[in-house]
C-alpha cells in the first residue's frame, strides 16, 4: 500500500516534471515568436538608423539643409516616416527611392548621377581638362622658339671675287 | 624672303573648335540665365493657369470617382487651388473656411483643388480627417505642380475662372468672406 502511495507520489513528481518542462518549453517558443515578430517589424528603430538615411536626405522648405538636422515641423514628420518604414521593414535604398520618387530629385542630398543632374558631376571634370588643355596650347606657344626663317640670300662669294665685282662695274660706270 | 603657311585642314580643324567652344559656353550662359529666371520667377497673378495632373488620396476624389483630376478637363468651372500642408500651422486656420465654402458652391460650378506641398501621406491623411474635408486633395508628387505655379510656401491658393484664367493670387491664409467675394465675381462673368 505504501509503495503504491510511494509509486503514485514518484508519478506525481515526473508529471508535475513534465508540465513545468512542457510549460517553460511553450515559454522559451512564445519569446522567441515575440522577439522575431518586435525585430521583423523592426521595433526597436534607433535614431541613428533614422538620421543614416535622413543625412542622405534634404529639408523641403529649406535651402541645402540636410534633414537629420533640421527641426522644421515638415521634417520631423518625414523623419517619423523613415522611422515608420524602418519599422515596416523596408530598406533605406527603399526609403531614399519611396522620397526621390515622391518629391522629386531635389529632395536627395547627393544629386542622381544620371540624366539632367548627371551633368553636375560631368561639368567640373569637362571643365578641369578643357582648362588643362587651353592652359597647354597656351604654356607652349609661350615658351615656343621662333621657327628660324630662312632669308633668301645671294650665292656666297668671296672677298676676293666681291672686289674683283666692284671694280669691274665701276670701271664699267666709270 | 619664304612665307611660313599653315595647312588649310589645320586652320579648318582650328576653327571648328573655336565654334564648338564658343557654343558651348554660350550654351552654359544661356542655362545659367534660364535658371536664375525660373528662380527669379513669382507666382502668376492672370494668364492662363498653369496646367497639371493631380493624383488624389485615395477616398479624396471629390466624388468624381477618377484617381487623378486634370486641370485642363475643369474648364468651364470655376476652380480654387489651395497648396498646403499638414506641418503648415497658417493651413489649419483657413481649412475650416474652405470647407464650409466648399460646401455652400459645390453644386455652382466650383471645383475646389486641394495639392498637397511635400507632405507625408499619413499626416497628410490624419489632417483631412480632422478637417473633415470633403472637396478633391492629392500629393504634389514628384514637387511637380508647386513649380509650376511658383509657390514661396504654404497656403498660398489660386482662383481660376470658367476660361481656365487666374483671377485671384493669394499667398496667405484666405478667410470665408474674400473666397465668396471672389467666387461670386468669378461665377458671374
Amino acid at each position: 500500500m505504501q509503495d503504491a502511495r510511494c509509486k503514485s507520489q514518484v508519478t506525481g513528481h515526473r508529471s508535475l516534471d513534465a508540465w513545468w518542462a512542457i510549460a517553460l518549453l511553450v515559454g522559451v517558443i512564445a519569446s522567441l515568436l515575440v522577439i522575431g515578430v518586435v525585430a521583423a517589424q523592426g521595433g526597436t528603430v534607433t535614431d541613428d538608423q533614422v538620421n543614416a538615411i535622413a543625412k542622405r536626405l534634404n529639408c523641403p522648405v529649406c535651402e541645402n539643409v540636410p534633414l537629420d538636422v533640421c527641426e522644421t515641423q515638415a521634417c520631423v514628420q518625414w523623419r517619423d516616416l523613415i522611422r515608420q518604414k524602418l519599422a515596416a521593414g523596408e530598406k533605406p535604398e527603399q526609403i531614399i527611392n519611396y522620397f526621390q520618387t515622391t518629391y522629386g530629385d531635389r529632395v536627395l542630398q547627393e544629386p542622381p548621377r544620371q540624366g539632367f543632374t548627371g551633368l553636375v558631376w560631368i561639368l567640373p571634370f569637362v571643365g578641369l581638362v578643357a582648362g588643362m588643355a587651353i592652359l597647354v596650347v597656351v604654356l607652349r606657344r609661350m615658351t615656343a622658339r621662333p621657327a628660324p626663317v630662312q632669308l633668301e640670300t645671294a650665292p656666297s662669294e668671296s672677298a676676293d671675287e666681291y672686289r674683283e665685282r666692284l671694280e669691274r662695274e665701276l670701271k664699267e660706270l666709270g | 624672303m619664304s612665307e611660313v603657311a599653315l595647312p588649310s585642314t589645320k586652320k579648318t580643324s582650328r576653327s571648328i573648335w573655336r565654334v564648338i567652344a564658343l557654343l558651348v559656353v554660350v550654351g552654359l550662359v544661356l542655362a545659367l540665365a534660364l535658371q536664375l529666371r525660373a528662380r527669379n520667377a513669382t507666382q502668376p497673378t492672370s494668364g492662363a493657369a498653369p496646367d497639371f495632373i493631380l493624383k488624389v488620396y485615395s477616398g479624396y476624389d471629390g466624388g468624381s470617382g477618377k484617381p487623378e483630376i486634370r486641370l485642363a478637363d475643369l474648364r468651364g468651372q470655376v476652380v480654387f487651388v489651395n497648396f498646403w500642408a499638414s506641418w503648415c500651422v497658417p493651413c489649419r486656420d483657413e481649412q475650416p473656411a474652405l470647407e464650409k465654402v466648399w460646401r455652400q458652391y459645390r453644386d455652382k460650378g466650383v471645383v475646389f483643388v486641394g495639392v498637397d506641398y511635400v507632405d507625408t501621406e499619413p499626416a497628410a491623411l490624419k489632417y483631412l480627417a480632422e478637417f473633415g474635408v470633403s472637396y478633391p486633395n492629392g500629393p504634389d508628387l514628384g514637387t511637380k505642380i508647386s513649380p509650376k505655379y511658383h509657390i514661396q510656401g504654404v497656403p498660398e491658393s489660386f482662383l481660376v475662372d470658367r476660361q481656365g484664367n487666374i483671377v485671384l493670387f493669394k499667398i496667405a491664409p484666405i478667410n470665408a468672406a474674400e473666397l465668396v467675394t471672389a467666387l461670386d465675381h468669378a461665377l458671374a462673368k
